[in-house]
Formats: C-alpha cells, structure tokens, sequence
C-alpha cells in the first residue's frame, strides 16, 4: 500500500507543480480542498490512476472528495482491488 | 408546496456563507451606453458616477459607435426585431449568411457557424464531432465555458500545465492509441492576459497528428497585425481547426459567437450541435451591427494600432510606478494584489477616484492570485489613461504596495 500511495503522491508532483515548487505533499495533504488540483485538471490525475491500473474509475466515483488527498485516493484504488 | 421554508433556508445559508467568505458578487448599475466614460450607480440609492471604465471587453471601443448604432437601428427597419425560430427551421436570414462569410474569411478559414454566443458555441463544438474513440487535451486554464463544453462531451479528457510545451508534447505521446487527439486552448486568456504559443501548439499537432482548438474570444478584432487574431499573431492562419471567438466583446459587444474551421467540422455543427439545433438564432439587429463591424474592422487597422498604443502606456505606466503586473502585450493588464480583500479595497478606493474596475478573487482566480483586471480600449483617450494611472499610483501609495515584491505585499496583507 505505501508503494502506491508513493507512486500517486509522486504523480501529484511531477503532474501539478512547477519544478521550483516548495509546495509539500504528504498523503494527507489537501489536494481539490487545498487549491494544489482544481476539479477540472483533476480528471489527468483520473487518466493516469485508469491507464496505469487497467481500471475504469465511473463519474460518480471519481468526485473531489475521493481525490481530495493520496490516502482518499488509495482508499478508493482499494475498492477497485489495487493495493 | 415544493419551495419549501427548510429549503428557502438552506439556500440562504449558503448565500450567506457566500458573503461571510468575502466573495459575495454585487452588481453595480450603468446609467450609459457603454463607452469609455460611463455613469454608474454604486451602492444602490447613491449618487450617480461619471468613471473611466477600466474593465469592458469593448477592445476597439465599437459597442456604442454611431456607425454600429445606425446600422442596427437600419438592421431593425430591414430586417426586424426577432425571428422566433431556431437557424434550421426559419430562423436564417441572408444577413445570417452573410455574416458568416465575413467570419469566414476574416478568420481565414473554411466556413463558419454562427450560434447565440460563445459560451454556446463551446459548449456544442465539441459534443458534435468527437466521440469516446478520440481525447481533448485542454490547458489548464482555458475558459470555463470550455470546460463545460468538455464535460458534454464523451471523448476523454486529459490537461496539460499553463502553455508548458514540454507538458502538452507528453500527453500527445501518452494519447497516441485515440482515434484522434484534439489541443484545446485560449488564444489570449482572459485571465493573465497572456497568449497561448500557437506556433509550437501547431509544430506538436503536427507532429503527433492532432487538432487544434482555439477560443479566440479575447483576441479576435485585434491581435495580429490586422486583428484577424491570435493564429495571426505567431503565422499559423490556415493551421488551426477549430476557431471559436465572440461577437460580444471587440466585435460590436451585443451578443453572438459562432465556430470556424474546417468545412466538415462546421458542417456537423450545423448538423448535431445542441445549442445550434435548440436555441433561438442571433437576431436581425445584431446581425445587421455585427456585418458592419467586420466591414469596419476589414477596412482600416486603425482601432486596432490605437489599442497596441494605449497598451503598450499603460503596461509601461504600471510597471515604472511599481505595480506588479502580467508581462504580456495584450490589452489584458491584471494588476496583481494577491488578497482578496486587499483587491476589493483597492478597487472601491479607485471608484471614488473615478475610476471603474473590479477586484477578481477566488474561484474566479486561483486562491492567492487576486488582482484588478484593466482592460484597454481603442476608446481610451491620453487623458483617460493618464488619469487612471495617477488614481492607481494615488492609491497605491495609500496601500503601500508600489515597488514592493509579492512577498512583501502577502507578508502585509495575508493570501
């Protein structure tokens, strides 16, 4: 599970900060709610779990609250079997 | 009853939650045509106000120009008020037509479409061609009607960072096993005021078999040597696929917006688009305004070479009193404060200056990036723009925020 939750929160870095970012994220950090992804660049964060997964995440599920934060995130993986 | 009072309440809470958060949105009323110098009534009950208007997308100053007037006061006698119909069943005009073949080849492009604005138009474009084969590929902070015009639509979706190249080359690789790829972008955002780099945008599309998407809406009418726009600007006309751009904003100001590009994109608007198919058509009078201001603006670049003028003062003006501004050339100048509250006091104190602007804050922009968003006209005068220069550097003193960096005046004021 760390694994993972280190690969998402690695993407979070490398998709949505700007290289001199001295912006922290923690896998508690508040990704939608904090301002570091809006809800419509978030949907990259949604190709990206669905391509490198092989799942398809639906609309309902994929709402700013699931994405809010690595662990929501991987809470939510979890449910698709992904650990 | 359905509007019951525990839901009349729970929409007051959020109204007043709305308020308490300092991001409450109040009109304030026009007593004028609008122009650069407008009477306004703010608060409600005051006294009326004659200010420089600093905040209109009346770019080349043509929403009240007696030529327009006069040809939409000839459009209502030619052509009357309404047609009470949709395009396809008898809502086109031969002045429907031909405003489109004006569109057409000011934009230099294949056809054009008209529909009843550009938040129309972007939300019917893409929903009519692609389908859940292809993917849009949009940067990050394009205009929110795209956004929705996105969410219509089946095809995936994927962003790339703020006119980072580098960003966008990595998604065409990652989407090369769609049917099609399509880059979608503002051509000047309205925001920042800064212009998409559409001559690499180009390169890439080219590179990795793509469309390109432009929302032209802030540039159309004057960026460019002759105003046909951004695609203009960087030497790409001819190469972008779709067009989308306003007649609200340097176009005369009304209302109106329409899709141009390739034939066969125009055409399955004409055939599929919702918004083209299910709301009233753009009516005679405006129509009639619209066709003489793309005979105006065809004809002379002069309102355009002024705007490039009263642009480059004013970015010239901002920066040597110390404000801190967007770099960029367009006539989008967002004065940068950072807080909220700091860019709604600051445009209250220039209104009693004379001076009519607005503070832009979250969601509008991203928390901490609050501003004052000028705008300049091919309507400003010198005398205009020295006197709202004097009014910014006034209160800037006031505020002490002229040659100050972001992180002394966010020290001062909090994000």
């Amino acid at each position: 599970m760390s694994d993972l939750k280190e690969v998402i929160r690695q993407y979070v870095i490398d998709e949505y900060l700007e290289a001199d970012s001295d912006q922290e994220i923690t896998y508690d950090t508040k990704l939608i709610s904090g301002g570091i992804v809006d809800s419509f660049s978030m949907v990259s964060l949604k190709v990206f779990l669905e391509t490198k997964y092989k799942i398809q995440i639906p609309d309902a599920k994929a709402t700013p609250e699931a994405f809010d934060s690595v662990n929501n995130i991987a809470k939510l993986l979890k449910e698709f079997g992904i650990e | 009853m359905a509007y019951s009072t525990e839901l009349r309440n729970i929409f007051q809470q959020e109204l007043e939650s709305i308020q308490q958060a300092g991001i409450f949105k109040e009109e304030r009323i026009i007593h004028a045509p609008q122009s650069s110098e407008i009477d306004v009534v703010f608060p409600a009950g005051s006294e009326k106000k004659h200010v420089i208007n600093m905040c209109a997308n009346n770019y080349l100053g043509l929403s009240s120009h007696p030529e327009v007037v006069k040809a939409a006061h000839e459009g209502l006698d030619y052509r009357g008020y309404g047609m009470s119909s949709v395009r396809f069943i008898c809502g086109t005009q031969d002045i429907h037509k031909e405003l489109e073949r004006k569109l057409t080849q000011f934009l230099g492009t294949e056809d054009t479409i008209l529909f009843p604005s550009c938040m129309d138009a972007n939300a019917g474009v893409f929903e009519a061609i692609l389908s859940e084969q292809d993917v849009m590929i949009a940067d990050r902070l394009v205009h929110a009607s795209i956004v929705d015009g996105m969410r219509l639509c089946k095809a995936q979706q994927d962003t790339f960072k703020h006119s980072d190249m580098d960003h966008l080359e990595k998604k065409l690789q990652l989407h090369q096993d769609k049917r099609s790829r399509m880059i979608i972008t503002d051509g000047a955002f309205s925001m920042d005021g800064d212009l998409a780099r559409l001559d690499k945008i180009v390169e890439l599309a080219e590179k990795y078999n793509a469309m390109v998407f432009v929302d032209d809406s802030h540039a159309t009418g004057f960026i460019g040597k002759t105003g046909r726009g951004t695609h203009e600007h960087f030497g790409v006309v001819g190469k972008i696929d779709i067009i989308t751009t306003t007649l609200g904003k340097a176009l005369g100001g009304a209302s109106g917006g329409c899709v141009s590009g390739r034939k066969e994109i125009v055409e399955l608007c004409r055939q599929k688009a919702r918004p083209y198919l299910f709301s009233n058509t753009i009516p005679p009078v405006v129509v009639a305004a619209a066709n003489k201001v793309l005979d105006i603006i065809s004809q002379t670049t002069e309102r355009r070479d002024k705007l490039e003028k009263n642009t480059q003062f004013w970015r010239k003006g901002l920066t040597e009193a110390g404000f801190i501004i967007k770099e960029g050339e367009t006539p989008i100048v967002p004065v940068m404060l950072f807080n909220a509250k700091l860019s709604q006091d600051f445009a209250r104190d220039l209104y009693h200056e004379g001076i009519y602007v607005v503070g832009f804050f979250f969601p509008v922009v991203p928390k901490g990036q609050a501003r004052i968003r000028t705008q300049l006209s091919a309507a400003h005068e010198m005398s205009h723009l020295e006197k709202a220069l004097n009014a910014f550097i006034k209160v800037g003193k006031k505020y002490d925020i002229l040659h100050k960096t972001k992180e002394e005046i966010i020290e001062k004021y909090g994000l």
